[in-house]
């Protein structure tokens, strides 16, 4: 039998196996991907210092490590339910079935979609799509594309789309409906893309653009949404334009755009076709948490952390005895942060089954997640902050009123 | 192979010399061993994995990573095989799924 099982081999579920492993317990990861690394395998961007943060290369040395440590890693292996029985936890996956008394879940995020009219034609696919891809995969997700929806990961993956000479026609924003309402609203946009700006520099003097970190802020902030939209990385940002419909016939062969008024409202007449083979949807993303959902953990819906969150303390304990979370399942967020809340779950998973005393590491892992937190170089969400002390809030909450239940 | 990211300016090289044969839909096909259903397909110019059931229209990738069942295939008689996850291997069959011959039964009384 396995003393621990982790579910999903991205950062946060791999940094914790190694965690456990350094401390003699024998750890299980199990993940439905090909390889080992989650979604950290696609990143690839350039640090501030120059050095380039590739995601393969990242995954394949905690892969080793963990290897190494004899960590085994079950792959293309989907798990599709857990239950409590007894005092176990029992995993059920599409070949096996597995108990354990500490259950890690490090699913990570899945990326929400915009509903447009011919989204599911062959050609269309989310922005994370797209990078795997390419980065992963090395194959073109086409030679021409439209990315709907101007965010922190659009962005990212555009650059990234760039660099292997994939041609980004354009990114616009999605036409305004219900479930575009923030994302398709070109002032709210506006305020969240400052926050991608930082990205830009040693990038754009890479690319022989012009456009300079400052530039880019003034540019957007002071001529507020110019006409031919603003640059970065060569490819044309539209907050005055908006997709409102992708076209084909049995496969994308372009997207109907129009101008779009400062509130997101479509100004008839201004329709244009701008041809692409394929299409790229970014709507955001959200922690993937169904497994801690059928768990049976409360969750609160905390929008600085991109969704609905599973209750769970500083040391990645859930309200469920045995269940921990780390990683994307917790907030969205990168793959630094994930790693080191992985390193506190696999410390606290150690100190529970009764092996060590590690209060003093756990105090000094919560921090570095802090640290780690405040160094990142991709934030997903500017208040992510706020959403933790939120999270915090709720713990206290639920503490004690189980105190008054049991006093 | 001009649909493959062969060279590139940050990650090593790939080597596009070992491939592997499979068949989708009975026709072959080559692709690279480490790749995955969807990938090899794409490579080769192939976008529609598979029809939608009742109304018969044409579906692809949409999530790449195995959350939206999107890319479902037929692998070696196995059915439901996400392409995005599986990769190809040599001699590996592929169908794509296609319309269901009768319409799915929709279950209202006044339907009966
Ligand atoms: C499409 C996408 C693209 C992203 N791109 C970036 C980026 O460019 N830069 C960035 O900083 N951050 C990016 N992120 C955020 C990213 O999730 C984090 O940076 C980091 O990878 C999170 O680590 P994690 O370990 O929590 O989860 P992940 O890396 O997402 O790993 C979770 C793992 O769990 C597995 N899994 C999930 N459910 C199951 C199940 N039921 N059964 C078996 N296995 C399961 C998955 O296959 C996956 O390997 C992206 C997220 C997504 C969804
Ligand atoms: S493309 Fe979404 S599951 Fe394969």
């Amino acid at each position: 039998m396995t003393d621990i099982l982790i579910i999903g081999a991205g950062p946060a579920g791999l940094s914790a196996a190694i965690t456990i492993a350094e401390h003699g317990l024998n750890v299980h990861v199990i993940d439905e991907y090909m390889d080992a690394g989650g979604r950290l395998l696609g990143q690839l961007y350039e640090e501030p210092n120059g050095n380039w943060w590739n995601g393969i290369k990242e995954s394949n040395k905690l892969a080793e490590k963990a290897s190494n440590l004899g960590v085994k890693i079950s792959l293309n292996t989907s798990v599709n339910n857990i239950e409590k029985i007894d005092d176990k936890w029992v995993v059920y996956t599409d070949t096996n079935t597995y108990s354990t008394s500490h259950l890690l879940l490090a699913t990570g995020a899945a990326e929400e979609p915009f509903p447009i009219p011919g989204w599911t034609l062959p050609g269309v696919m989310s922005v994370g799509a797209a990078q795997v891809m390419t980065n992963v995969q090395r194959v073109k997700p086409g030679e021409r594309g439209v990315i709907i929806g101007v965010n922190v990961l659009s962005s990212a993956i555009a650059m990234e789309l760039n660099l292997a000479k994939i041609d980004v026609a354009t990114i616009a924003l999605p036409k305004i409906n219900q479930i575009t309402e923030e994302s398709g609203n070109p002032e709210n946009v506006l305020n969240s893309l400052l926050h991608v700006a930082h990205m830009a520099p040693s990038a754009f003097v890479k690319f022989g653009s012009k456009l300079m970190k400052n530039d880019f802020m003034k540019k957007l902030g002071i001529t507020f949404f110019p006409k031919g939209g603003v640059k970065m990385w060569g490819i044309p940002i539209q907050l005055r334009k908006a997709v409102i419909e992708i076209y084909g016939e049995e496969r994308v062969e372009g997207v109907k755009m129009a101008t779009i008024s400062p509130t997101g409202e479509v100004i008839p007449g201004t329709e244009e076709n701008i041809s692409a083979d394929f299409v790229c949807i970014a709507g955001g993303l959200y922690p993937l948490a169904e497994l801690a959902a059928v768990a049976g953990c409360p969750f609160h819906l905390i929008e600085e952390l991109g969704g609905y969150v599973p209750l769970h303390n500083n040391r990645m304990e859930t309200t469920l005895d045995g269940l921990y979370v780390a990683g994307n399942i917790t907030g969205i967020e990168g793959a630094k942060v994930a790693i080191s809340q992985g390193v506190t779950a696999g410390l606290s998973i150690v100190h529970n089954s009764g092996k060590q005393k590690l209060d003093q590491e756990i105090a000094a892992s919560i921090q570095a997640i802090e640290k780690t937190r405040e160094e990142a170089y991709i934030q997903f969400h500017p208040d992510v902050k706020e959403g933790k002390k939120k999270l915090q809030q709720y713990w206290e909450a639920h503490k004690s009123s189980k105190q008054l239940v049991q006093s | 192979m001009k649909n493959r990211v062969i060279d590139h300016p940050v990650l090593d090289s790939i080597d596009e010399q070992k491939t592997i044969s499979f068949t989708y839909d009975g026709k072959e096909y080559k692709g690279l061993p480490h790749e995955s259903i969807a990938a090899a397909l794409l490579a080769n110019g192939i976008r529609t994995l598979r029809k939608h059931e009742e109304s018969g229209t044409p579906r692809g990738i949409y999530c790449n990573i195995g959350h939206c069942f999107e890319c479902r295939v037929t692998v070696n008689g196995q059915q439901g095989v996400r392409a995005c996850l599986t990769r190809v291997s040599e001699g590996m069959n592929v169908a794509s799924g296609e319309k269901l011959l009768t319409s799915v039964k929709d279950w209202r009384p006044e339907n009966d």
